[in-house]
Order: C-alpha cells, then sequence, then structure tokens
C-alpha cells in the first residue's frame, strides 16, 4: 500500500462517517419535529385520561419529551459512538438485537428480490435491447413502464388477492405460519411465507433495470465495433456474446448495486402489506411510535448498506474496466 | 492483358427515410447511379470530399445500411449479385472491410482477440502474431487495448483484421485521416502490396494525391455519385481528363497550380435537374441542366458528361468561369478536399 492509497482510503471513511452523521441527523430532526406525540399514539387517549399526573410525567420522562432536542441527539450519537445503539422503546429490548432479528427475517427476501430483479431484469433488457423496434422490444418495453408506473404495494394487493384469496396456495401475511410454536416452524415455512413479499419487490424492480440495460444494448447494437463485427461476418448471437455482453456488463453491474436502495425502500411498503416482520415494517412502526433510538438505528444500517453497495460497484468497475485500471496503474 | 473484374458497381442508389417537421417523411437520397469498377490485383479509389456519402458505399456494398436505408441498383461480384446467402457467405471471408477508425474496435477487448476474431487456434495466434511483426506493431500489442494505441498503430490493426482471412476484395474507408504524411504513405503503401498480392482492393479516400501515389484506376466522386471513372495514369495532364471537375481537381493540386474551383458541392437532398456539377461548370451549355445526364462510355471510360469534348478542346486553366457571387463562396474546393 502506498500513500494514495491511503490518503483514498481514508478520504472515503471520513465520507460514510459524514454521511451517517448527516443522515442520522435528519432522520432524528424529522422525528423530532412531527407532530406525532408519543404518549398519545402509545398509550392512548383514554388510558392517558385516566392516569395521574405524577404518571403521565413519568411518562414524558421515559419518551424523552423533557429534554431538549440537541441533547437528546447528543446523548444518542455519543452511546452510538461508543457501541451502544440504545434500547428501543418500543420492543424495551437493546436496539441491536432487534434489528439483528428484523433483519433475518427482511435479509433473504430482499436478497432474493435484488438477485431476482437483477438477473431477470438484465435478461430482458438484452433480449429487448438485441431486437430493437420489434415486437420483443415492445413487450418488454411495455411490461416495464407498467410496472414501472405501478406502486409496489398495489402490486402486493394484487398478488396478495390472486394467490391468497382466490387461489389460497400462498400465506396471506407473517412470516412464519400462525399458531405454530417457534421452535416448529421450517424453512420450508418461512421460504412460502417470503414468496409474495419476494415476487412484488422484484416485479416492479425488474422494470428499471430492464429499460436501462435495454437502451444500452440497444447503443452497443448500433456502435460502429458492432456494425465492424457484422462486416466481419459475425453472427447475431456472436456479436451480442462478444460485445453486447462484454461492453453493457459494467454499467448493469453499477445499476444493480444501485437498486440496492430501491429493494430496500420498496420492502418498507411491501413488509406493511404483508404483515411481514421485516425491517420495513420496524421502521415504519418506529416512526409511527417515536420510537428514535430504533428508528436510527434502522437508518444507520440502511445508509451503510446502500453506502456499501455504491462503494462496492464503484470499487469492482476500477478492477474490471481496463480503462480506469490501467489509467491508474499508468498513473502511479 | 486485363486483369478480371472482381467487383462492378452499376446504377447504384442509396437514400434514407427522413422524418421532418411532425410526421412529414421525406427520402433522402445520398448516393445517386454511382458506378465503378474493381478489378483483382489492381486498387480502385473513390475520390471525393468528406462528408459526401463515400462510407455509406463501403456499407452499402457489404449489405450493412442502417434500417431506414434503402438501396437499389447493381452489384456484381465475380459476375454474381451480390445479395442474400453470396454476400453472407463471402461477407468477412472473401470481402472485407477495413473501416476508419478506432470506434469500430472494442473499446473492451484486447486487439489480439479481435484481430483473430476469437479464434484461438494455434494457427489462428501465429497467423495474427505474423501480421502484427509484418506491420512493425510490437508483440505486445496483442494484450493491449485500443486506447492504448495511437491512431497510426490502430490503423495497421485495423489492415491486420482484414488479413486474418484471405481475402479477395478489402474495402478501405477512409485510411489514412489523422496520420501525418509519413504514416499515411507507409498505409497507402500496405494496401498496394496487398493488390500486389492479387487481392482487389477498393479505397475510399478524400485525398486524391495519395490515392494516385498507390492507386490503378480514379473514380471522381462528386456530391453522391462518380462522374468520370478512369486509369490514374490520366491524372498526369489536364488533357487526358475528360470532366470538367476531373480537371478542376487537378489543378486544385499544389504542383498544378493550387487553383480552387468555386462555389461548393451540393448537399444530399438539395434537388437539382440535369447535371450535378452544371452549377459550377464552366462549359455548361442549355441541354445541361434539363436532362439526366447518362454515366456513358466515352473513349474506353465512364464520364458523366453529355459534351467532354469541349472541356477537352479547352484545357487551359484560366478559363474558369468565376462569377462574383461565386467568389464570395469562402468554402474553396482544396479546403473541402484538406
Amino acid at each position: 500500500m502506498d500513500k494514495r492509497q491511503i490518503v483514498r482510503g481514508f478520504a472515503g471513511l471520513a465520507r460514510v462517517l459524514l454521511l451517517i452523521l448527516g443522515v442520522s441527523f435528519a432522520a432524528f430532526f424529522l422525528l423530532a419535529v412531527s407532530p406525532i406525540d408519543p404518549l398519545q399514539s402509545n398509550v392512548g387517549q383514554a388510558a392517558l385520561g385516566s392516569m395521574s399526573q405524577e404518571q403521565i410525567d413519568k411518562l414524558r420522562e421515559y419518551w424523552g419529551m423533557n429534554t431538549p432536542m440537541a441533547v437528546r441527539f447528543w446523548n444518542w450519537a455519543w452511546d452510538f459512538i461508543r457501541g451502544d445503539m440504545g434500547v428501543s422503546l418500543l420492543y424495551r429490548r437493546p436496539v441491536a438485537e432487534v434489528l439483528l432479528e428484523k433483519t433475518a427475517n427482511s435479509l433473504w427476501m430482499m436478497a432474493a428480490a435484488w438477485v431476482l430483479s437483477g438477473v431477470i431484469g438484465f435478461a430482458l433488457g438484452v433480449w429487448a435491447g438485441a431486437n430493437r423496434g420489434k415486437w420483443q422490444d415492445k413487450l418488454v418495453t411495455g411490461y416495464s413502464l407498467l410496472m414501472a408506473s405501478t406502486p409496489a404495494f398495489f402490486l402486493a394487493l394484487v398478488l396478495l388477492m390472486v394467490f391468497s384469496v382466490w387461489l389460497k396456495v400462498l400465506p396471506v401475511g407473517f412470516a412464519v405460519p400462525v399458531g405454530t410454536a417457534a421452535a416448529d416452524v421450517t424453512l420450508a415455512d418461512r421460504l412460502v411465507h417470503g414468496i409474495l413479499p419476494a415476487a412484488a419487490l422484484s416485479l416492479t424492480g425488474i422494470s428499471n433495470i430492464a429499460l436501462q440495460t435495454r437502451e444500452k444494448m440497444a447503443e452497443v447494437m448500433e456502435s460502429d465495433y458492432v456494425l465492424f463485427a457484422q462486416a466481419r461476418g459475425e453472427k447475431k448471437w456472436t456479436m451480442i456474446r462478444r460485445h453486447g455482453l462484454r461492453n453493457i456488463a459494467l454499467p448493469a453491474m453499477t445499476l444493480q448495486f444501485a437498486s440496492v436502495s430501491e429493494i430496500f425502500g420498496g420492502s418498507v411498503l411491501v413488509e406493511q402489506v404483508f404483515s411481514y416482520p421485516g425491517l420495513g415494517q420496524a421502521a415504519v412502526d418506529a416512526g409511527l411510535g417515536s420510537d428514535v433510538p430504533l428508528l436510527l438505528g434502522i437508518t444507520v444500517v440502511s445508509a451503510v448498506i446502500v453506502f456499501g453497495g455504491n462503494a462496492l460497484a464503484d470499487f469492482l468497475y476500477g478492477i474490471i474496466d481496463p480503462r480506469i485500471r490501467k489509467g491508474r496503474e499508468r498513473g502511479r | 492483358m486485363e486483369k478480371q473484374i472482381l467487383l462492378q458497381v452499376e446504377g447504384l442508389s442509396i437514400s434514407f427515410a427522413q422524418y421532418t417537421k411532425g410526421l412529414r417523411r421525406r427520402n433522402l437520397q445520398v448516393i445517386r447511379d454511382l458506378g465503378l469498377t474493381v478489378r483483382s490485383g489492381e486498387i480502385t479509389a473513390v475520390v471525393g470530399s468528406s462528408g459526401s456519402g463515400k462510407s455509406l458505399l463501403a456499407h452499402g456494398i457489404l449489405g450493412l445500411l442502417p434500417y431506414n436505408a434503402s438501396m437499389s441498383g447493381e452489384i456484381l461480384y465475380k459476375g454474381q449479385e451480390l445479395t442474400g446467402r453470396l454476400l453472407e457467405n463471402v461477407r468477412g471471408r472473401e470481402i472485407v472491410l477495413v473501416p476508419q477508425s478506432v470506434s469500430y474496435l472494442d473499446p473492451l477487448m484486447k486487439v489480439g482477440n479481435q484481430v483473430r476474431k476469437g479464434r484461438k487456434t494455434a494457427g489462428a495466434l501465429e497467423r495474427c502474431r505474423e501480421l502484427l511483426a509484418r506491420y512493425g506493431l510490437p508483440p505486445d500489442t496483442e494484450s493491449r487495448y485500443p486506447f492504448e494505441l495511437s491512431g497510426g498503430m490502430i490503423r495497421r490493426v485495423l489492415i491486420s483484421t482484414a488479413l486474418m482471412e484471405e481475402p479477395e476484395l478489402v474495402i478501405a474507408d477512409e485510411p489514412t485521416p489523422g496520420l501525418d504524411l509519413t504514416a499515411a504513405k507507409r498505409v497507402m503503401g500496405h494496401f498496394r502490396e496487398i493488390a500486389d498480392e492479387g487481392t482487389g482492393v477498393l479505397l475510399i479516400t478524400h485525398d486524391l494525391e495519395l490515392a494516385l501515389e498507390v492507386a490503378d484506376r480514379i473514380a471522381v466522386f462528386y456530391a453522391g455519385t462518380t462522374l468520370e471513372e478512369m486509369e490514374a495514369s490520366a491524372f498526369q495532364r489536364e488533357e487526358t481528363l475528360l470532366h470538367p471537375y476531373s480537371q478542376a481537381l487537378y489543378r486544385a493540386m499544389p504542383q498544378h497550380g493550387f487553383q480552387p474551383l468555386a462555389g461548393t458541392q451540393p448537399y444530399a437532398g438539395d434537388s437539382y435537374e440535369g447535371c450535378v456539377f452544371a452549377p459550377r461548370c464552366p462549359y455548361r451549355g442549355e441541354e445541361c441542366s434539363i436532362q439526366e445526364i447518362p454515366y456513358r462510355e466515352v473513349r474506353g471510360r465512364k464520364v458523366r458528361c453529355i459534351r467532354p469534348e469541349l472541356a477537352e478542346m479547352s484545357g487551359s486553366p484560366g478559363k474558369m468561369d468565376r462569377s462574383p457571387d461565386a467568389e464570395n463562396l469562402a468554402l474553396t474546393e482544396r479546403g473541402r478536399m484538406a
């Protein structure tokens, strides 16, 4: 490792820290100025009415309503830096523990949606781009535009109607069967419960990737070097394989990593529809219930995941694209 | 003995369907009634100014026009119509293209792989190395990417791609722009070598002087059509040139007075009647702007002029008609050719 690499590493680290600071403060600020009264939303109007002032004061203390905003943020940040993410006010368990559990539920569902939308979207995009203007192209473009303009939660509702209510082949919601002891839940149970949420997420995710890949592919197919390949007698499939895939692989990779954030955002809505106890739903609960430590925990974790995805794409780009890699080697 | 005719193009026209203003469609004619011949072991140079549709000619012969283009006319390869099955069989094998710039190489593929067209047989590897060496490219060129090579090296790589096959006809599209004179002359020399090995070469270029050094035949290209096709030796004297435009080209060469011809070429889509060159022709008569001018045989060569004998008789440069408004046109022929 030479000096420049170290400097670049530090710059990257500083960027992540700044990002986390900014994102967490923004989330905190929004929550603090939101009109939701934590007591009313968590305890309820009726219960509040029957409480003594002393009890109410205790609750106000618990939800941190007596401490100034800046101090609260500082307290949270200082603990966070020392590795303590705090205790969730809603779950009354350490935030780290809640996050772990929710992430375990969501992770494979989101990963499946991420991989599926990436692979299928890429394949459709290549197919459409290589046949630009023909029926294949119109089919893929039509599907993509339709899906892109359909909200994820609406699609989730439609899937729910079709597969759970009418066909009754898949469960209506939750991550595990209702009324089964935790010890009796099998892996198959978990998989079956994840199918619809993952499908809803990937069906919408496909459109974006397919459209962008199509555009790139069509561009490559109209390039001079594909014309030359044709002049040299290469067949269409050979050209797609030799030149097409090679030249759209890099942009597709960037897109795929950038789509992490979209999958993440989409999961919030989709989990809500399927009552799926994952990260997304926890985020909604934390937001509506003023659970500041939990919401900030989720915010930071998702920011790191999205940032990590983009950073990885950047990094891989530099390794794979010879124009960047060789440029760097020469610059040294 | 006359060498065998390899490629014969007659009455070739290429036009594009274009949408102007909203949904109004018009046909943009870029190449009109073009004719030329290429013989085995000879170089035919198509010479015309940049941006006049010469590259389209190359793509048209190879059947690689964009979807909105339509082509008519006759292209005969070894006496057979070059379409469909025959075209597919010979394209990239017997008929090869040497394209004009680095953009015709895949930016993300190593040069060696591209020259070999992906083949990895011992024979292909050896042939590739041989060719690179023959054109003075260092052995490590193979494992380099196009962006790492200079313009001159790219040009030689592109020529190597053509010789990976055993071509009968090489179509070279503008092989010299961006090269200094020495490099350009060397590239032209490579095509001469290829022709001397028995291959026919169709050399599309804007550089008349360079073309004259190596070519056997010259086809003068003007505004999407050919005006005259003759032996290159005819360009040694102005009197042996039949078409007034050929003579103007002669006079525009530095060693023959550097004299520009006033006016500009019509652009593709400009409509005209009669002779395309008439507006700039010193010998034009009334009939020139009325009738369609055929590409006809005059004294053993093809000329698109109905009164070539006038041009033949005159021969002196001073007689060029220079109308005052023509003088004002800034773009001289020399300027466009360069």
